[in-house]
This record gives structure tokens, sequence and C-alpha cells, in this order.
């Protein structure tokens, strides 16, 4: 625990110590900021979509209630106010109070109030009947949104959560107008933008690019340095790298896998900057716990501690988005689990030999079948599924198991780990926006709509329940141990592989950026200027 | 003459209706769709709640023949309705594209036409001469290295020619500028595609032009033109390549067709925001209404295009419009 803490502590001092750095640089003002997106946002309706496509061309259009600090994005709880300027919690944790300060100003010109905040919640907490809402399962603690007057903001809750200020901060719950949403109803913002953020809406261009000039208006004053941004989107990494290469872009916030990272290191040398982060996302081995032989907790058990985490760790990091190894939390939160921790978990142990030995023990007395090839479904997309995927299969080749790898396109993928169920084991993913422990677990919720296990287990879900309501960080610790010890020992009902790696290379003229453990965060773009 | 045209044009109509069917079918038996992507495969929270608002949204609860019905009434009326993925106009959607994918058709074509014919030409003149043996050789090259292969090792020496020479790595632009806005940026852009997929089609016509012209120049006619006289250059001219080019514009129009929407990777490699890429990610997305309306636009294309070219045989040899 005191070296966990140790290490948290030192992660915070080395991003507060990087973004000290850019401030210590008198910012500039002007220029446009040319980025290049893998993906193309299906609608701007932040509250329904989920994908990194809509936050980094649209966010910069918006504000949100509370964010993370974009000078300091590595460190999960260090989060201010965005549209607020202040907020409180009530002694019980039941009541927060957020202020709305006056002079904020929608892009149409409308101010922005409490009664703005109040009904942008309701959208994303009680959506109507009939209306979409991607996040409202953040906010099950969340009794009533009110606002008492134009500068007040009320959250009632039903019991205190840990979970619930991060989720407050959650990259989508970009802020409407109230006035929007009564006059053009719960589904114009699909296609229209009209928010407080740090650029205008200048154009789009579908399949190719989206627009945005500077906030003359913009709340944080001074700010955005930029005059705009343009936002390509670039589906192949080839054309995203080349388009950095050749400057034809500054930067992409995804990342980029090593390779990449490296060949542009050597093409451009100090011309450009990389910066490398943990990242919110993990793979996670699925068994399909409705047929045998993955009903039996001793073949899953084998199963995990046939994986050299420890060393795929070292060896995997040089040609994928892969490297730490951890348990169901963020590794770089205080609630993770530390190293000492770790090992005490079934396949985490350092020594390979006795993890593989015990695995063989296992299958053998589950009596599997050992010539029979297994099906192992996995997503048709490289980085970095195929090559953990292989490796995969490999390491379970090391006690004697055959896994045929089907790897399918991302909807037969979807289909057979969520419907068919016609596998024995499959990848699946969690990749979360803000680091929010307590809610980002609740993936391995048994019959919850995240879960395609079919694990069946009452004693996890009480479990997580019991963590969702404690109180302190203490007892959300030593809940989150049980819990996962639970989820990845005692029942094997799903485990994890290794955290992804964030790595971002860019134009070391693109100054004020600092990487964020999620590529959905920081991205207002309105602490970014340019040293040209 | 215009019997033959009317023919020709009925023949168009059980072919698109036959195409419509076979595309509405095939995509019903993928696996998945365009809800479970949209909501669920950004590695989020799936909420099998929001994937029944967004199927009852996009209309696929509807039965399977009031689908097809809509998907028929939007080919009658050009109008296919919205795409699944983006919520758009799909007409919208495409009409951006298809500029660009023309762009490059056309493009390709010309720098194919330039290359196939003379090259064709002289290697069945110089048949089994080492400019035969040369022109076989790029030829054969071309139809064995892949467009987008071809278009990444393009990339990749305008990046290292271009460092070499000024000290700046140059890639080709990534943002589409249409001709007239901008000639010289929309062709620092197009000219890279154009010429690594006007390669392999003009491998194709190459070939084409050579087999074919090496089969008029044993004809009769040749022999006699040549008994008379004739100087082999207007014999070449004149009276062979004409008859000899044929096949070749079959050729030609049917890799016309092709690259109206099956640049998919090369327009991936060169970032081109043309019919092939939207084709990809429609299919990717599981975005039926737009895979079904791209498919049926490419239909029409190759039958309009093949419609042309019967009209050229016809045109070309009056053999053809009497039989």
């Amino acid at each position: 625990m005191r070296t966990k803490l140790w290490k948290f502590a030192l992660g915070a001092v080395a991003a507060a110590a990087m973004s000290t750095g850019a401030i210590a640089q008198e910012p500039k003002s002007g220029g446009i900021l040319t980025f290049v997106v893998a993906s193309e946002a299906p609608s701007y309706d932040g509250h329904v979509e989920t994908t990194f496509g809509v936050i980094h061309p649209i966010a910069p259009f918006y504000s949100l209630l509370i964010r993370v600090n974009p000078e300091n994005p590595s460190d999960p709880t260090d989060l201010q106010c965005d549209v607020c300027e202040s907020w409180e919690v009530s002694a019980d944790g039941l009541t927060y109070t957020y202020k709305i300060p006056d002079g904020i100003v929608f892009h149409d010109g409308t101010p922005l109030t409490a009664a703005d905040v109040a009904a942008t919640y309701n959208k994303i907490v009680f959506p109507p009947e009939g209306i979409a809402s991607s996040y409202k399962d953040f906010y099950v603690m969340v009794n009533s949104v009110t606002a008492p007057d134009a500068h007040t903001v009320v959250f009632q809750l039903d019991y205190p959560s840990g979970a619930y200020l991060p989720a407050m901060a959650n990259p989508f719950n970009f802020i409407y107008s109230k006035k929007d949403l009564d006059e053009h109803g719960y589904t114009w913002h699909k296609a229209n933008i009209n928010g407080t953020g740090p650029f205008m809406f200048k154009s789009m261009d579908p399949g190719a690019s989206v627009e945005g000039v500077k906030n003359p208006n913009y709340h944080h004053k001074g700010r955005p340095y930029l005059d705009g941004f343009k936002a390509i989107i670039a589906t192949k990494m080839s054309a995203r790298v080349q388009a950095i290469e050749g400057d034809r872009a500054s930067i992409e916030f995804r990342g980029f896998p090593p390779k990449q990272r490296d060949d542009l290191v050597a093409a451009l040398g100090d011309k450009i900057t990389v910066q490398e982060s943990d990242w919110n996302c993990v793979l996670i081995v699925t068994p399909n716990h409705r047929r045998a032989p993955m009903n039996d907790v001793r073949v899953r058990r084998a199963l995990s501690l046939a994986i050299d985490r420890w060393g795929g760790s070292e060896y995997l990091s040089k040609i994928a988005i892969v490297k730490t190894v951890g348990g169901i939390v963020y590794p770089n939160h205080p609630l993770a689990a530390t190293e000492e921790e770790l090992v005490q978990i079934a396949g985490y142990g350092k020594d390979l030999d006795a993890n593989r030995a015990e695995s063989r023990r296992l299958l053998e007395e589950s009596g599997i079948d050992l010539s029979k090839t297994y099906i192992f479904n996995n997503r048709g997309v490289d980085q970095p599924y195929q090559v953990v995927g292989t490796w995969l299969v490999d390491q379970w080749k090391q006690v004697g198991l055959n896994f045929e790898q089907q790897v399918n396109p991302s909807p037969v993928f979807y289909d057979i780990l969520r419907k068919t169920h016609e596998h024995d084991v499959s990848i699946d993913f969690n990749c979360q926006s803000v680091i929010n422990p307590i809610a980002d677990v609740s993936f391995f919720i048994p019959g919850g709509g995240s879960n395609h296990s079919g694990v069946e287990d009452q004693g996890m879900i009480d479990m997580y329940n019991e963590l969702s309501k404690a109180g302190t960080l203490e007892e959300q610790r030593k809940l989150m141990r049980a819990y996962e010890k639970r989820v990845l020992d005692e029942t094997a009902s799903q485990f994890i592989t290794l955290w992804w790696y964030k790595i971002n290379p860019y134009r070391s003229y693109v100054k004020g950026w600092s990487i964020a453990p999620s590529h959905y965060l920081a991205q207002q773009l309105d602490q970014i200027w340019l040293d040209q | 003459m215009w019997a033959y045209v009317m023919k020709r044009v009925l023949l168009m109509i059980p072919t698109v209706l036959g195409a419509a069917v076979i595309i509405f079918c095939l995509l019903r038996l993928m696996p998945g769709d365009v809800c479970e992507l949209k909501v669920g495969a950004d590695g989020g929270n799936y909420d099998l709640q929001q994937i029944e608002i967004c199927r009852a949204d996009l209309g696929l609860n509807d039965p399977t023949i009031v689908q097809f019905g809509k998907f028929v009434l939007g080919i009658a009326t050009f109008d296919f309705g919205n795409s699944m993925w983006t919520g758009r106009p799909i007409t919208y959607e495409m009409g951006l594209r298809f500029e660009l994918s023309l762009q490059v058709a056309i493009m390709a074509t010309l720098v194919a036409l330039i290359i196939s014919i003379p090259l064709g030409t002289l290697s069945a003149v110089y048949q089994n001469t080492w400019i035969d043996y040369v022109v076989r050789m790029v030829s054969i090259a071309g139809i064995a290295i892949p467009s987008f292969w071809l278009g990444i090792l393009i990339i990749l020496a305008l990046l290292n020619i271009s460092e070499a020479l000024t000290g700046t790595r140059w890639t080709p632009p990534i943002e589409y500028v249409p001709l007239w806005e901008d000639p010289w940026y929309n062709l620092q852009m197009l000219i890279w595609p154009a010429v690594a997929t006007g390669y392999r089609y003009s491998s194709v016509a190459t070939r084409m032009t050579r087999s074919s012209l090496l089969e008029v120049l044993r004809e009769d006619y040749v022999r006699t033109a040549r008994a008379k006289g004739l100087k082999e250059k207007l014999i070449i001219n004149r009276h062979a390549l004409g008859n000899a080019l044929l096949p070749v514009v079959t050729i030609i129009g049917i890799e016309f067709a092709f690259l109206m929407g099956g640049l998919v990777v090369t327009e991936q490699v060169f970032n081109l925001n043309g019919l092939g890429k939207l084709l990809v990610q429609s299919v990717t997305f599981n975005d039926y209404s737009m895979t079904q309306a791209i498919v049926m636009v490419i239909v029409l294309v190759f039958v309009l295009t093949n419609f042309v070219v019967d009209i050229l045989y016809a045109w070309l040899d009056p053999r053809i419009r009497y039989s």
C-alpha cells in the first residue's frame, strides 16, 4: 500500500513538473492546430456517443461542469471547475452544491445559468423514454438534479459514493443550453453544436475534417491560445504517422505503437516530442462460463496461471501498446493493488515455473481434453488485440492447451461475444475515460451489461454493492481487494492481460499539452499553444 | 441502332434489381448490427436499453420486407435515406465523395491510356525484341504490385527525396480541396494515387493492347495493306490499331467502373475521402443503408459503363449492331 501511494505521489510530482515546465515558457497566442483523428464522430451528441471520434473534434466546442485538470491530467484526483466556480459537499456526503458564475455565454450569445447545467444533467441522468443516454448508469446514486436559483445547482444523492465525483468529470458530459433542449428537442445536438467551449464551430466536411475557431468570450480568461483547430480524419495509421512526419498534422491524441514512435523519432529527431503514460484501457480474457470446460473454475484458473504477465510486459511493450501489469484497477490509482498484493493473485506470482506447474495440475485434475482445440474469439484489430491474442495462444500452449484464434471483424466479434457465444474464450476490453475505479470495475459484475462471460455469482454482486457505497478510501481499498480476488482468483471469472500503454509522439512546437491516462481526457485544447 | 440501344437499356433493369436483392440479403446475413458498434464498441459500458433505442430509431426492428421496400423505393427515387452511422442523408454523403472518386478515376484512366496504348503498340510491333521484353516486364510488375503498396512506396519515396533535396520531409496533402478551388493543391494530393492506380490499370491495358494488336496484325487485310506497299506506321495507326482497341475499350470501361468504388485500400493510404473509403467504413460499422446505397451506385456505374462500352462497340464495329 505504502509503495503504491509513494509511486502515485511520484507520478503526481512528475506530472506537476511536466506542467510547470510548460508554464515556465510564456504561452504564445495564435496559430491553427491541425491534428489527425482515427475515427469519425457518428454524431455530435456527447451524451449518446462513446467514441473518441466525438471527443477529439467536438469536445473543444463544449464545457463541462467539472473537468480533469488539463495541465495535470495524469492525476486522477485533480478535478477542477469548468463552468462552476466552486463546489461543496454536505457532511453526510449526500448533497453536492455547485456555484455557477455570471459571464459565461453560449456561442449563440445565450448566457449560461444553473438551469442549463441542471437541464443537461437531467437529460444525462434521467433521460425521457426513448432518448438515449450512454452515461446514465454512472449516476445510479443520484436522486435529483435541481437549480434552485440561477447560480446554484444541487445534486442530491441516495447514498454517498466514491464513484460520484469522478463521474461528474466525464468528458462526454457537454453542457447544453436549456433553451436548445426546450426549443429543438433532445436529439438536436446530434447534428448541431452550441456550447460554451474554447472554440466555436466553423465547418465540418463529412468523413474528412472538423474546424473550429477561437471563442473570444471563453470564460477561462486569456484562453484559448490557438486561433483555431482543424481535426482531419485519417483512419489508416500509416496515413496519420506520415501526416505528422510530413507536418501535415502536428499531433494525434489517441496514440501510436512503439514502432511508429521510434520511426518518427528516427526521422525527425528533436522536432518530435514523445509523452508516454499508463492507459485506462485493458484487454480482458473472458471465458465462456456457459459451456464446458470453461464452466470449471479449475480450467479458468489454469488459463490465468499459464500467462507470464511480468515477462509479457517486458517483451510485448516493445511491439504493442500494452505494458503495465495490474489487477482490475487502473495501475496508478490509490485503489489499485500494489505489487505485493498482486503477486498473491493466481497468475501474478513471479515464479513462472510454479505457476505453470499449478496450471498443469489443475488441468489434469479437471480432466479437460488436451487433445482438443478450443476456440478463442478475438477482434480483427491489430493493436493491441491481435498481438496480445497471439501471445495468449502461445502462453496457453505452454501448459498443453490448444486454442484456435479466430480473428473476426468487429461486428462478428461482438456477435459471438455478446449473442451467439460460439466460443470457449474471448477477448473483451474495458476502456474508460476519467479514472473512476469503483465505476470502472462494474464491468465485472455478473449479469451486468458489460460482463459477457455468463458467470453467475451473487456473492460478487453483493461485494460490488458494498464497495460502491463505501465512504472512506481505506474502506474502498479493502473491499476492492476482496472484489478483485473474487474476480481474478477465487472464481477466475475473467482475467486481466496487460494494461494499455499510451504513446504520443508529436511535433515539438506543440506546447502546453500533457498526456492523460485516457485518450478521452483533457481534449478541450484551451491549454495548447504553438511555439512557431 | 435505336433498337440495339433500347434492348441494352431494358437489359439493365433486371441486372440492377437482381443486384439489389443480392446485396440486401447478404447484408442481413452478416452477424451483428450498427447499434452494437455505436453503443458499445469503444470500450464503454454496454447498455442493452441504449441498443434497443438505437435499433428502433434506425428502423432495424421493422419487418425485413418493409426494410426491403424502403430500399427499392430509395433506388427508384435515388433517395436512400440517412446513414445509420452518421444520420446524415446518404445522397449528401456520397455526393461529397463522388467528386473525388471521379477525379481520381479520370486521372488514373488518363495515366493508364498514356502508358498503355504506346507501350502495348510498341510491344506488339517489336514482338520478341528487347523492347517487347522490357514492356512485358513492366506490365507484369504492374499487375503483380498492389496499388496500395505502390502508394506506400511512393509516399516513402517522397518523404526521403524531399528531405534529400530540401531538408524537409514532404508528404502529399491529406485533405481534399476541389480542383477548381486550388488546382495546384488538388494535384499535389491526387496525382500520386492516380499514378499508383493508373500504373496497375495500364498494365492490364498494355497487355490487352499487345495481344489484340498482334492478332490484328496477322489478319488478311493487314497483309493486303502491306502488299499494297503502305507504310508500316500508316498500317498500324489507321488500319490495325482501331480494330485492336475494341477489347481494350472493354478493359478500360470495367477498370473505370472499378476505380469509382474499388480503391478501398489506396484511398486509405493517401487518406482520400472517396467512395471506397466510405464503403469500407460502412461495412465496418454495419451501416446497412450506406453499404446498400454505395453498392447500388457502383452497380449503376458498372451497368452504365458497360452500356456505353456496348454502344461504342456497335459504333466501332457495325457488324455488332446488325447481328
